[in-house]
């Protein structure tokens, strides 16, 4: 059976049909057409699908999509403003944090969920928001260094949050 | 064909589970959901989604101690000044849990109910004299934690009850608790053993209540009685402690597993005794002292 789901998703309203067993991930992928989030393990343990509900990151790819009824999702296609990018992705992208790229999305939304939150921020508080997200091509120490430097700029703030 | 509620009350949900055979809840889904995208388990044909129960979100202070609703998240805990200084070891445990993602997501009835025996906030309830509330259609009852845990993967609810709360005594002025658990990594790592304790000194240093309880370390988390009576009118010496250390050891019926061995977990058990005794100490000195919420105390890189 489907049941009708509403959402907003950066900023915008969402609807889909959907069936209760359905994650979050593949909603916003295949239903909604938000293919920033990704899926690298579908069991929690990648964070490649990291999304912020109500402001709080969650797994995507193992959150019931329906559970997200009325509630606001934000990914990694929400962040940046109109005109550029979000400072986390400016420095990602200065730092050479970015390989592959599989896991940025999902890095980010941990990234900006830590500076939303606390800007003031230090490495040791870095490395916790990122425990959950894996890299397979960075050895993490450039992310780390454009997520320290990220929250050091101003306009950082949650102006985009939902 | 499966089916989805998100019922907006707890007598609604409760009634749900009554009413329809096979149905199960979810609350955040980090054991449940998860499971079944690992393979594990199918998804239950129907779920009962308890996000919209505002009852079950509530969190309630009172003089006797505090109320946690079963969907308190580890992150509220993790974030709660009020829980990190008065019932330390709980929001030791809760900053321990997976990632962010896990503990803003999983709950504290999450964790209760799915009963692992590596479960981090079973023993911390346990030292804390913890009760959860069942509610189902008709009625209430009040367990202790001890009396909800059955075995890996079961307790003593009813398959139509819902746990509702939590509720945590205050503790008496001048106690301390922590939890310490062995982990070969820093986040993302499930217990090999773990120990919370809670202890209370007199003027002139000796214990006079003592609490110990252990995580992974048998089929559900565990209190250790011997142990904790062994302590009482003594020093945390390090005589004192190592006599602690044998009785948990004797206590235990660890497994072996991917993670570790039965004995390397029985010889560890005496370790993770000593440390979370050793903070519980240093806590209920310093008047419960506030560890903060993104510095879990582990065991991890000290282990000789
Ligand atoms: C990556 C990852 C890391 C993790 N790390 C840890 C860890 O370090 N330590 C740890 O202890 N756990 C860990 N877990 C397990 C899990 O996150 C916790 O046990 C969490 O608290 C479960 O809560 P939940 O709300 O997500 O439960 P759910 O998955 O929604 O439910 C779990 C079980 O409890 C039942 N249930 C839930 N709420 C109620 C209720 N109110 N009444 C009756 N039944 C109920 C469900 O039917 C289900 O059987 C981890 C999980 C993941 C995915
Ligand atoms: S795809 Fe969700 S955590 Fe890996
Ligand atoms: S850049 Fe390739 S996985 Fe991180």
């Amino acid at each position: 059976m489907r049941y009708p789901l509403n959402v907003t998703v950066n900023g915008l309203r969402a609807s889909a049909d959907v069936e209760p067993h359905r994650s979050l991930l593949s909603v916003l992928r295949e239903e909604i057409g938000l293919t920033g989030p990704k899926e690298g393990c579908d069991d929690s343990e990648c964070g490649a699908c990291m999304v912020l509900l109500d402001g709080e990151p969650v797994n995507a790819c193992s959150y019931l999509a329906l559970q997200t009824d009325g509630r606001a999702v934000t990914t990694v296609e929400g962040v940046a403003p109109a005109d550029g990018l979000h400072p986390i992705q400016r420095e990602l992208l200065a730092a050479g944090g970015v390989q592959c790229g599989f896991c940025t999305p999902g890095i980010v939304m941990s990234a900006k969920a830590l500076l939303d939150r606390n800007p003031d921020c230090d490495e040791d508080d870095v490395r916790h928001a990122l425990a959950g997200n894996l890299c397979r091509c960075t050895g993490y120490q450039k992310i780390i260094a454009a997520v320290l430097r990220a929250a050091r700029q101003p306009e950082h703030g949650p102006a985009d949050r939902p | 064909m499966s089916r989805y509620f998100a019922p907006g009350n707890a007598a609604e949900a409760a009634e749900l589970l009554r009413t329809t055979p096979g149905a199960r809840v979810v609350a955040g889904g980090t054991d449940l959901v998860v499971a079944a995208r690992g393979g594990k388990h199918p998804l239950p044909e129907v779920l009962v989604a308890l996000h919209r129960v505002p009852e079950l979100a509530r969190v309630r202070e009172t003089e006797a101690g505090i109320i946690l609703g079963a969907l308190t998240t580890h992150t509220w805990v993790e974030r709660s000044g009020l829980v990190r200084s008065r019932w330390s070891a709980l929001a030791d445990a809760a900053a321990m849990i997976g990632s962010p993602a896990t503990r803003s997501t999983g709950t504290i009835g999450g964790n209760l109910m799915n009963a692992s025996p590596a479960m981090d906030l079973g023993s911390p309830l346990l030292v804390l004299d913890a009760t959860v509330e069942l509610r189902r259609t008709g009625g209430t009852r009040a367990l202790t934690v001890a009396e909800l845990l059955a075995g890996p993967g079961r307790t003593t609810a009813a398959p139509d009850e819902l746990l509702s709360s939590v509720r945590i005594p205050a503790p008496v002025p001048g106690t301390g608790s922590a939890y310490i658990r062995l982990e070969h990594r820093r986040a993302m790592e499930i217990a090999i053993v773990g120990a919370a304790a809670a202890l209370r000194f007199d003027s002139r240093g000796e214990i006079v209540a003592a609490r110990l309880a252990l995580t992974a370390a048998a089929p559900v988390c565990l209190r250790v009685p011997a142990a904790e009576a062994g302590l009482l009118g003594r020093r945390l010496d390090a005589e004192a402690l190592a006599a602690a250390g044998r009785a948990a050891v004797a206590a235990v019926r660890p497994i072996s597993d991917v993670r570790a061995s039965a004995d390397y977990r029985r010889a560890m058990t005496a370790v993770v005794v000593a440390r979370a005794l050793t903070l519980a100490a240093r806590r209920a000195a310093a008047g419960s002292s506030v560890p903060g919420p993104d510095h879990p105390p582990t065991a991890t890189g000290s282990v000789q």
